[in-house]
């Protein structure tokens, strides 16, 4: 890439901008249109007869035909390097706090800033100069707050390269040479700190990818227990407006053990991001004790800024969570929302004047959706080590209704599908993941035998809960009545947690492996009950101690205390 | 840039098209009619053909017509003469007044940068129990009110905003019936509310362009008062109409429709608007309490599904009460835990109360026996209904309060209602 074309404005039309250019461009190649004083950031996303179509990431009010268009030759890419653990960063990359600083209150366009200081770090080679290496060898790591950040040699370099000279150990800026490789050809290249990688092009550099086995455990019992999630797997979260999306995501950031935590908050609100940048600072890692911002990195792109950038938002989380993954460690990225993401694709396609599909979304919805899911994975480095990329995102379907475009796609590629509903969020019922909707192809932290038994009175309970509606209490026999009760137990004290309860708001693994033990041991047990009000009666006095017992912690000392009288009360009236 | 185009090309819908060079995008023009002059502004440009919606309609226009590039975008005059003048959607005055023009300020203008945001904590009083006590308005909220034709959303929010402790009312009016236009004047000017309120009003019989300019003409001068410290709390009715406008430009435009025929970007255009609502820090805030009439009564029409999506919470207006179910204000917690410690619990005892009044209301439209303590909730139903949710109802939070405690005495035991004893020691009326 010697020299990198310019163009001129033909045509603007809402976010894109035509433009003819002179040489040769490359598609999906970032330009910058001049508007004044102002380079407003672009991308060709098609070409057509001589003429570049843009998508612009910033407002295009003040293009004119005629203005100058210069192409960078690059595609859109993100800076990698240490330092984006703590950061704020807008779609592409624009730190938000700088932003604050230079232009105060309002997000001017136009202005991009440098996303990773030039600060000094403690750079540690671990290659020696003659060492033979190849594209995401790590040649020399420096500390991170609490990881070892490895420095890796750029994932687009291609063959083999020879380290001619390599640092000292000691102190580096990060934008300094700190190595030097060559090709077998005589070619150079000068290494730093920082890689400059597209967004789009998934980061390799690994062995292989091996199957996701180990559940992510989120301290949420429904999701650990009934609908798990693995470490490299996929899940989604559809629910309408109001059930809890957000607040569910909130929760999984801060509780999942995991290393790193990437929230890309696309084209949502944003006050909800600023609760995550005020709360996080002040909350500690349950993992390491530290303030859960160090593990934390923020993609902010909320629905008032430009739609464009909010395409790019979530690969620029998806890229940052690939290269944080080729150091060992276990990256969750929690995109809310993708039905955004999927709007603004939508939106531009209507520009390109596309021929529409589904409720006008284009036709390479799914595999762009599938594309976005697909860089989840657990990988095998090359040393051994393993690392993985989570992917969880909500999705926000038209009028709550799942049979629409996004959730169909989505459901399509993910392992693990918790879908909310309105009934049981407007009962306040938390989380308002509805279990028999929902499914998980992973296997989580108790017997799945079991798991699907306990299952199998829940269902059961819902169905004589639908039959009781129709020839009420009286036509209901016993035995039924007792399985329906079964089912609500369960619902009342496993499925939902209260939330605002120090205690029961998180429940560490061997808690819920314990507290599974004695749920599983009521379900499957038959006991002696005179008639309804009878049975009601024991299951109201049996969920109101089990409840306590939830409330209570481990270390309280009356914890096995309540366990015993909940045990002995439940089983003196077994048969 | 005086040049003066006379040949237009095309006029479809309220879009013209004219040849012109070194037009910019959004740009403003002027446009000589023979029913006087107008102003269009740039939607669209490709080579040297240029696209303008006329924002009094081209209804009327020829193709000999002259139009004038302005060389800037639309713009609103900014400065305290606002206060207690009535525009129309294209910035015009409506009231005889003389027309503005000093400080010009854009419309539309960027979004806030979320990391100069804060995190809401005042609450705004408005007298009406409903609000205050379950639903709390707090400042830099954005809540709008679901509601059918025919409710009285417009008395509530007139009420709100005479009632409302905020420095300005600006009250944005899309496709309002002439007769609503005269009432909020009316209320306003008899309550003395007038003189801290600009109105920027689009009626009915208006031309649909102006429409779509209502809430960034009402946001923008909202934000610039925000900015030199001051409350404002912006009133906008009835969304639904301003959706069904950039539907029909949209739709003249031959965008692909994405749901029932509104554009796909719909989510995008009423969040950049809801999204101005925000508090400075150092400085005052905006708050936006808008009315989204929802056809057919269906939730999930696109428009009250898209704004609920946006917006932080919603008021349902329904049989002319605010409906304590499914309404939902998502700010209330970071404001209700300051107000008096009885609120929260007594927030939640109350509406659980009312839900259980709600299933013995069922049993006995079904025709089953009544208990003692069905005849205790249909007897406190009766009273919420009449002392808490009608709307006629006008009392500061903390009477509200006290009200609720009577309401319960008069009806139940202290140990039927479910709150914590230390509460009822405090508060229940002996």
């Amino acid at each position: 890439m010697a020299t990198t074309a310019s163009g001129r404005v033909t045509g603007v039309n809402g976010n894109m901008v035509n433009v003819r250019f002179s040489s040769q461009v490359i598609k999906n190649e970032v330009g910058y249109i001049h508007v004044g004083d102002t380079r407003l950031k672009s991308e060709i996303i098609r070409i057509t007869d001589g003429i570049a179509s843009l998508q612009v990431y910033e407002m295009t009010g003040g293009i004119a035909v005629g203005d100058e268009v210069e192409f960078t030759g690059e595609m859109l890419s993100v800076e990698l390097g240490p330092g984006l653990l703590t950061q704020v960063f807008d779609g592409l990359q624009n730190p938000l706090p700088g932003l604050a600083e230079k232009c105060g209150f309002f997000l001017e366009r136009g202005v991009y800033l440098d996303p990773l200081p030039d600060k000094e770090w403690d750079f540690t080679p671990t290659k020696n100069a003659g060492d033979t290496v190849i594209a995401g060898d790590s040649f020399g790591y420096v500390p991170e707050g609490i990881f070892r950040h490895e420095i890796m040699v750029p994932f687009t370099l291609q063959g083999e390269w020879r380290i001619k000279t390599i640092a000292e150990k000691g102190m580096h800026r990060s934008h300094e040479t700190i190595c030097v490789i060559e090709d077998g050809k005589g070619n150079e290249r000068e290494l730093s700190m920082i890689i400059t990688q597209p967004v789009k092009v998934a980061i390799k550099g690994y062995a292989d990818r091996v199957m996701p086995d180990e559940p992510m455990v989120t301290k949420i019992r429904i999701i650990d227990t009934f609908l798990p999630v693995a470490k490299g797997g996929t899940y989604c979260i559809p629910g309408p407006f109001g059930a809890g999306k957000t607040v569910l995501q909130h929760l999984t950031s801060r509780n999942a053990d995991v290393d790193i935590v990437i929230i890309a908050a696309c084209g949502e609100r944003a006050g909800e991001v600023v609760e995550v940048l005020k709360e996080f600072p002040e909350l500690s890692d349950p993992k390491t004790g530290k303030s859960l911002m160090e593990r934390t990195i923020i993609i902010c792109n909320t629905s008032s800024m430009p739609v464009a950038a909010r395409e790019a938002s979530v690969y620029t989380a998806v890229t940052m969570a690939e290269y944080y993954r080729n150091m060992g460690l276990d990256v969750l990225l929690l995109a809310d929302s993708t039905s955004r993401w999927a709007q603004a694709m939508r939106e531009m396609s209507g520009r390109l004047e596309e021929i529409p599909g589904d409720e006008a979304f284009p036709a390479y919805l799914e595999s762009r959706i599938a594309e976005f899911y697909e860089r989840a994975g657990k990988v095998r480095l090359r040393d051994g080590r393993t690392g993985s990329v989570t992917i969880g995102g909500t999705v926000s379907p038209a009028g709550g209704n799942f049979e629409e475009p996004v959730t169909q796609a989505t459901l399509k590629v993910v392992g693990a599908f918790h879908g909310l509903s309105r009934e049981r969020s407007d009962a306040r019922k938390y989380p308002a993941i509805d279990p028999l909707d929902s499914w998980s192809k992973y296997s989580g932290i108790i017997d799945r035998n079991k798991v699907d038994e306990a299952y199998s009175y829940l269902r059961r309970g819902s169905e004589v809960g639908q039959m009781m509606k129709v020839v009420g209490e009286e036509g209901t026999s016993l035995d039924d009545y007792v399985i329906y009760q079964k089912g609500e137990f369960l619902d009342a004290v496993y499925l939902q947690q209260n939330s605002f309860d120090p205690v029961d708001s998180t429940v560490t693994v061997d808690r819920q492996r314990l507290v599974f033990s004695v749920l599983y041991d009521i379900l499957t047990s038959t006991f002696s009950l005179e008639d309804k009000k009878d049975a009601r009666l024991f299951f109201n006095e049996l969920r109101q101690r089990f409840l306590d017992w939830n409330g209570t912690a481990e270390t309280d000392e009356r914890f096995s205390a309540l366990e015993k009288d909940l045990k002995a009360f439940y089983q003196g009236r077994r048969k | 840039m005086q040049k003066i185009y006379t040949k237009i090309e095309s006029i479809v819908g309220n879009v013209i098209t004219v040849r012109a060079e070194g037009v910019r995008n959004n740009d403003l023009a002027e446009i000589t009619t023979s029913r006087g002059k107008g102003y269009a502004n740039v939607i669209k440009l490709d080579g040297d053909k240029v696209s303008l919606q006329v924002f009094q309609g081209a209804m009327g226009v020829s193709t000999g017509d002259s139009v004038r590039f302005l060389g800037v975008p639309m713009r609103v005059s900014f400065s305290d003469n606002l206060l207690g003048r009535v525009f129309d959607g294209a910035g015009k005055p409506r009231d005889n007044g003389p027309e503005l023009t000093d400080n010009m300020i854009e419309i539309g203008g960027p979004s806030v940068n979320p990391a100069r945001r804060i995190l809401p904590n005042k609450m705004i009083r408005t007298g009406i129990p409903m609000i205050d006590v379950f639903n709390t308005l707090v400042e830099s909220q954005k809540l709008p009110i679901f509601s059918v034709s025919g409710e009285p959303y417009n008395q509530l929010l007139a009420r709100i905003a005479m009632q409302a402790e905020v420095d300005i009312i600006v009250l944005g009016g899309m496709g309002l019936k002439y007769d609503d236009y005269l009432f909020f004047k009316n209320t306003l000017e008899s309550s003395g509310a007038m003189s801290r309120t600009i109105m920027f009003i689009h009626t009915a019989s208006d031309p649909t362009v102006e429409c779509t300019l209502v809430p960034d003409l009402s946001l923008a001068v909202a934000e610039r008062f925000a900015l030199q410290g001051k409350k404002v709390l912006v009133l906008l009715t009835d969304m639904t109409n301003f959706c069904d406008s950039l539907k029909e430009t949209a739709i003249t435009m031959e965008q692909v429709p994405s749901n029932r025929g509104y554009p796909g970007d719909l989510y995008s255009a009423l969040a950049s608007r809801y999204e101005k609502a925000v508090s400075f820090e150092g400085a005052g805030s905006v708050t936006i309490l808008g009315v989204t009439t929802m056809p057919g009564d269906d939730v999930t029409h696109p428009v009250p599904d898209n704004t609920g999506y946006i917006t932080e919470g919603q008021y349902y207006l329904r049989h002319g009460h605010i409906e304590p179910f499914g309404s939902l204000s998502r700010l209330k917690q970071n404001v209700n835990k300051d107000t008096r410690p009885d609120h929260r619990a007594l927030m939640d005892g109350m509406i659980k109360l009312y839900s259980a009044y709600q299933d013995s209301l069922e049993k006995r439209s079904m025709g089953f026996m009544m208990s003692d303590w069905d005849e205790k909730l249909l007897k406190y139903g009766a009273a919420f209904e009449s002392r808490m949710m009608d709307l006629s109802v006008n009392i500061p939070l903390e009477e509200a309060l006290d009200e609720g405690w009577k309401i319960l005495a008069e009806c139940f035991e202290p140990n039927e209602t479910g709150l914590r004893s230390d509460l009822i020691e405090q508060y229940w009326p002996k």
